[in-house]
């Protein structure tokens, strides 16, 4: 049976420690806690005891609320991956299916959602239930997939409010998943963000046999893929730029800033501008 | 009508009484001078001040208070009360919670499953005068027994009791009788009531420590 204060022996002085003791300590039981404060010489009056009270607990709170939404941003970081890996293997499996149900049946089309929709047909022989049954398994790693996706759509906001506004909740999950965490992220300078993804073309690049990548994983984001090529690069380092202004907001204060998202906009429409009435 | 606590008053809004606390605004809620107003249909144990329900609050009373949210209730306790802990498990809502424990020094943030009493008891102090809970969760009545364990000898549980956090599909006075029957385990219940029209399906409940 423990019965212990938060203030016991700490000093008053190592707020590390008094933190740590809000965050993690225990006791079977409550107690007079101020006046055992008093006692021990930790607080010299109840009065200086609820001030130091508040100030660990705020403090100790905020610590707190930060460690378990970082955790929050690992979920979302397995999800994506999770996600990933559903889509690649129901696509290659679809490949595999449409490819021996074509010997079964007529007018096969090797696309994912047609395969999924062989699995409604009834088999009427041995080969034909292997197959649709193949289908079916199809099927379930794509609605698995689905259902991965909504689970970031829904968590995305809260573990990165700005990533998600500016990326879109997917790839703000990937952004995170190949930084290996949101505060990891956060300290990526803007460069690195802009190539994120694009690992083997950078390395390529450092090894003498490939030019420097523009863009990684951001390429997928409207505003690069639909810049004009010739300014693809501007608009990637633009986005890539923000980006990690958003991955820092995310990180260190959680707060959605409407406007570093209006700059982003401005920006890209100044760079688009510069090719418009040009060759698109 | 039993009276309102010390530090509650009733004052006029667009031309209605309606209860104020006197502190700093935190959700852009009306003010009146240094009045803000307190919004029963906002808040659970507005509603119950409201239905005149005996909370045991006159003012001064040192609290723990149960699912804060983002501190919007608990911004009005802390205003009239003395200590006054607050527990909330959700990182989000805590995070406005915090802003709201910096403009108040007797407000103590702790983001701790209520359910868990043993995380938070080495920081709660004992012989607390009133527990006011609102955790919308399943096992709102064993919540509020595992804390019985703070309350003075005659300390009261004022709670706020929601059918649907329980079971859905159930009927809410079925729900509402297994919670308060439960509850007997620790308390001596005082007085129940429907929280309408304020809140839908949500039953007040005082009751004291046995
Ligand atoms: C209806 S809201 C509370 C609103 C708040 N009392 C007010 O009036 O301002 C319920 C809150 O209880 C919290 N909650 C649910 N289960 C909890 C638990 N086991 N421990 C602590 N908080 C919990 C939820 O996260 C949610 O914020």
């Amino acid at each position: 049976m423990t019965q212990q204060g938060w203030f016991e022996g700490v000093s008053p002085d190592d707020s590390d420690s008094t933190i740590d003791r809000i965050r993690d300590g225990d006791s079977d039981a409550p107690d007079h806690w101020p006046k055992r404060a008093v006692e021990a010489g930790f607080s010299a009056d109840e009065e200086t005891y609820y001030e130091q009270l508040r100030s660990v607990t705020i403090e100790a709170t905020r610590q707190a609320v930060k460690t378990r939404e970082q955790a929050d941003d690992s979920q979302l970081v397995h999800a994506v991956r999770a996600m990933d890996d559903c889509d690649r293997t129901a696509n290659e499996l679809a490949e595999r299916t449409a490819e021996w149900a074509g010997t079964l049946f007529d007018d096969v089309d090797p696309r994912l959602e047609a395969v999924r929709s062989l699995a409604e047909k009834t088999p009427q022989t041995p080969a034909e239930e292997q197959v649709l049954s193949l289908a079916s398994q199809v099927d379930s790693l794509a609605t698995e997939a689905e259902s991965l996706r909504s689970f970031i759509e829904q968590r995305a906001p809260a573990t990165a409010p700005n990533l998600d506004a500016m990326a879109g909740p997917v790839l703000a999950a990937r952004l995170i998943a190949l930084a290996g965490g949101l505060e990891q992220l956060a300290k990526k300078p803007s460069g690195t963000v802009q190539v994120l993804g694009a690992e083997d073309a950078l390395f390529a690049h450092l090894a003498g046999r490939a030019s420097s990548p523009k863009h990684g994983i951001i390429f997928t984001h409207e505003y690069v893929r639909g810049t004009p090529r010739e300014n693809r690069g501007s608009a990637a380092r633009a986005l890539a730029g923000k980006l990690s202004i958003a991955a820092r907001i995310d990180h260190y204060s959680g707060e959605l800033k409407p406007e570093i998202h209006e700059e982003l906009d401005e920006r890209i429409e100044t760079i688009r501008a510069r090719t418009a009435g040009g060759d698109k | 009508m039993s009276d309102l606590p010390r530090g509650v008053e009733r004052r006029s809004f667009d031309g209605k009484e309606r209860l104020a606390t006197r502190g700093m605004p935190v959700y852009g809620e009306p003010t009146d001078g240094e009045w803000r107003l307190w919004d029963a249909g906002r808040s659970k144990l507005g509603a119950m001040i409201e239905h005149a329900m005996p909370v045991g609050l006159a003012g001064g009373e040192s609290v723990l208070y149960l699912g804060a949210a983002s501190g919007t209730t608990v911004s009005h306790v802390a205003d009239f009360s003395g200590p006054t802990y607050a527990v909330e498990f959700a990182p989000r809502p805590t995070r406005d919670l915090l802003s709201v424990a910096e403009d108040r020094p007797n407000l103590f943030p702790l983001l701790k499953d209520a359910r868990k009493p043993q995380t938070y008891a080495h920081v709660v102090e004992s012989e607390l005068d009133v527990i006011v809970q609102d955790v919308a969760t399943r096992g709102q009545a064993t919540v509020a027994n595992r804390n019985a364990q703070f309350l003075s000898a005659d300390g009261r549980l004022v709670a706020a009791i929601k059918a649907r956090s329980e079971d859905v599909t159930a009927e809410p006075q079925d729900v509402f009788d297994r919670v308060v029957d439960e509850l007997t385990a620790e308390y001596e219940i005082v007085e129940t009531r429907s929280l309408a029209p304020f809140h839908d399906d949500h039953l007040g409940v005082v009751a004291v420590k046995r």
